[in-house]
């Protein structure tokens, strides 16, 4: 009996010291199959080597959360998955921790970190881990001759249907105006005029009888899915997730893909800034980048990861390269979205989209 | 010797009294301060202060003070001067410095769009620029020349600003205080108040059509009976909001159950399936059942409490079926019927989560508006006005509630 306590205290203080090396970081992404392929291809490597243990959260995007911690004075999360628009914007308002590009570790080819993001990937305050794009996928098994162009979207006559948008106009003004026969590299000045903007409703009000507005990411697979939607854009690791690990008959369309950014940034003042800093560098990596690409197809944003992207983790016949938006297939007729736009006009933007929806 | 009673004079008795009615009024205190400090801590103090925010904000006058000053005494139509220029190169360098830019940017982006990144891209290079300002400055973005970029940052100069007000109510205020109409394309929290004011008091009707007929049934049956019914109203209350929409969803879909028997029973054509989510009418079936209960309730303990001997009288006096319930029993129930009403229709005012699920583009509300300044534009003082615009309307209809049937009639249970 003597021995089974003295054994049992031995553990205890073991399992106590331990925890009291260890550190403990609070990570915080979007949730689902994402935060998923985090967990796989950086938490779990990063916790074996370091003996850390980090503490996944999930929220729905945007800087409140970030804001009401950092000015209240009481900071919970160490390292936060943003938007691109979120990380320039909590950088300005002092939100954010600042990071030098050139601490981080450089990639496996020996290229330093500065030259081995793509460029415009990373900020004062922010590393990119991936990028992710904007679609629209339909259901293969419905529509014989699919639709294979942006402005087959916007054409309910040719293919008929109900179409899923986001409820918000963001991605939506700028496949209106592609669907219109604006070329990518203009879309933006166009959208900078009255009459671009004018012209970006036009076209959504030619099929505003038939859309079926989604919020949250995981909706429009399911709308897919349901036969609620004949077509609907979708985050395109959403729709490949679905096809991947449902074996759902869905096929993306990347005809005039948005493509955009996901960061990690650090709330000002975060509590365990040092382990936290060590994981953004770790999961920056050529190889965390790497194997992540293989539980999601959202494209590394290092140079030197493409090479390394293989299969889909329990499907070896699955290649991941051409279901990247940066692959160069992908990539012809895509746009990237452009955030110094949408920082100035999104409050005016979404009053005359909600007042247009409102119609 | 004299008896006790006559040596207390009528003062010392008054005294005395004071006294222990002023230690029972202090132990009575004593025992709700908990809870009043709690509610004060917790609930008003926090409200007050969000509210606050609603009229109140110096983002640009607390990281610009020089510009401020000199913006106080501008015309607001005359030729920004060079004194002007410099307080701003000024400001901008400091703000810079301590990375408040982008609030200040931010701040005046929300009355001239596109000021945004005027400022950020301005910033980075302010500090290398060299007097005069009115030349340098528009060197770098020919936009300081445009005047409405210095009357949109005049009227962010102000700390107590009717604007947030303003813009709750489709308004809009210019930079010499006169308040105009909002450009018609962006005229939207009015349609959305109207909506949210109509898509309450449906709901709420459609609850006292529902809620009435199951809450007699349940205080007429037999207790065993009544009970076990009583369950099936509490069982869906118990269950999770989000839980119960998404249910709803699976039911109300184009593929989805009701649907499915339409067109298994030839009422409908497979292509030609209903739309009954996704609009003002999901929003209007998901809700109803959501808070059928919050009538249920009230009515059920209200009718439970009315003697069946009335009616009875009522009828042996020769009054019909309907003169009695009509009459007799229906007067009865106004109470519970009026608990009932204001408690589903303030409930529902402020609903979100079911009409943000469900609601399509014609079936949401002016939460989810809120909802949205709250958590993605991070515009905290219009979130905060729009409440605030809310909590009058409610607080005007319970006034109006009181003025018309009395506050005094209503039983919560």
């Amino acid at each position: 009996m003597k021995k089974v306590t003295t054994l049992l205290a031995a553990g205890l203080a073991a399992a106590v010291g331990v925890a009291n090396a260890a550190d403990s970081i609070t990570v915080v992404s979007w949730g689902g199959a994402y935060t998923k392929s985090q967990v796989e291809a950086y938490h779990k490597p990063w916790m074996a080597a370091t003996g850390n243990t980090v503490v996944s959260e999930d929220y729905n995007g945007g800087l409140s959360e970030v804001k009401a911690q950092v000015e209240a004075g009481n900071v919970k999360w160490d390292l936060v998955d943003v938007e691109l628009s979120d990380a320039i914007r909590g950088c300005d308002e002092g939100l954010l921790e600042e990071i030098n590009i050139d601490d981080f570790p450089a990639g496996a080819d020996g290229t330093p970190a500065a030259d081995d993001f793509l460029p415009g990937t990373y900020t004062d305050c922010a590393v990119a881990n991936i990028v992710w794009s904007t679609i629209y996928a339909y259901d293969a098994s419905k529509m014989e001759d699919g639709p294979s162009t942006i402005a087959d979207f916007f054409d309910t006559a040719k293919f008929p249907g109900k179409r899923g948008l986001r409820k918000n106009p963001k991605a939506n003004l700028e496949m209106a105006l592609m669907a219109d026969g604006v070329a990518a590299d203009e879309v933006y000045s166009v959208l900078e005029t009255e009459e671009g903007i004018e012209r970006a409703f036009a076209k959504l009000d030619s099929i505003k009888g038939d859309v079926v507005w989604w919020e949250a990411g995981a909706q429009p697979p399911q709308l897919l899915a349901d036969g609620e939607v004949a077509m609907t854009t979708a985050y395109n690791g959403r729709i490949f997730n679905a096809v991947a690990s449902e074996d759902k008959p869905f096929e993306i369309v990347w005809d005039g893909q948005i493509w955009d950014l996901d960061l990690w940034v650090m709330p000002k003042g975060a509590p365990n800034k040092e382990a936290a800093m060590d994981f953004m560098k770790y999961s920056t990596g050529t190889e965390a980048l790497a194997a992540q690409a293989s539980w999601i197809s959202y494209g590394p944003a290092r140079k030197s990861s493409s090479p390394l992207v293989g299969s889909f983790h329990n499907k070896p016949e699955l290649e991941m390269a051409s279901h990247m938006p940066t692959s160069p297939d992908n990539l012809k007729n895509a746009l990237q979205n452009n955030f110094d736009f949408w920082a100035d006009n999104q409050d005016q933007l979404n009053e005359q989209f909600n007042a247009w929806l409102a119609q | 010797m004299t008896s006790t009673a006559d040596v207390i004079d009528d003062k010392l008795l008054q005294k005395r009294l004071d006294k222990a009615m002023f230690n029972r009024r202090l132990r009575a205190f004593l025992l709700v301060l908990p809870i009043l400090l709690f509610l004060l801590v917790v609930f008003i103090i926090p409200i007050a202060y969000f509210l606050f925010q609603g009229i109140y904000d110096k983002t640009f006058s607390s990281i610009m003070p020089q510009t401020t000053e000199v913006l106080s005494e501008w015309d607001g139509t005359s030729e920004p001067t060079e004194e002007m220029f410099a307080a701003l190169a000024a400001d901008m360098v400091l703000a810079r410095e301590n990375k408040t830019i982008g609030k200040v940017a931010t701040r005046v982006n929300r009355d001239k769009p596109g000021s945004r990144s005027l400022f950020t891209s301005t910033a980075r290079k302010v500090s290398k620029l060299e007097a005069p300002f009115k030349e340098s400055l528009p060197d770098v973005k020919d936009k300081w020349n445009d005047i409405e970029v210095w009357q949109a940052m005049k009227t962010a100069s102000r700390k107590f600003t009717p604007g947030y007000y303003a813009a709750a109510l489709d308004l809009k205020l210019e930079s010499d205080g006169s308040i105009v109409r909002q450009d018609e394309k962006r005229r939207i929290h009015m349609i959305l108040m109207k909506r949210t004011l109509q898509i309450s008091f449906l709901v709420t009707v459609f609850c006292l059509m529902l809620g009435y007929p199951i809450a007699y049934l349940l205080a007429t049956l037999p207790a065993k009976t009544s009970n076990l019914l009583l369950i099936l109203v509490l069982l869906p209350f118990w269950t999770s909001i989000l839980v119960r929409t998404t249910a709803w969803i699976a039911m109300l879909q184009a593929q989805g159950v009701v649907n499915d028997l339409l067109v298994f029973f030839g009422i409908t054509a497979d292509d030609a399936r209903f739309s009954l989510i996704y609009n003002k009418l999901g929003t209007l079936i998901a809700m109803t059942h959501i808070l059928l209960p919050f009538m249920i309730l009230p009515l059920y303990s209200v009718m439970k409490g009315i003697p069946p001997s009335y009616v009875r009288a009522a009828k042996s006096l020769g009054a019909t079926n309907w003169t009695a319930f009509w009459r007799i029993y229906a007067p009865q129930t106004i109470p519970g019927v009026g608990a009932g009403a204001i408690l589903v229709f303030i409930v529902a005012i402020g609903y979100y989560i079911t009409p943000a699920l469900v609601g399509g583009q014609e079936g949401t509300m002016i939460s989810n508006t809120i909802d949205g300044h709250m958590r993605q534009s991070l515009n905290w003082n219009l979130a905060a006005a729009l409440a605030g615009v809310l909590m009058i309307v409610v607080l005007s209809l319970y006034w109006l509630y009181d003025r018309i049937v009395g506050i005094d009639n209503m039983k919560l249970g």
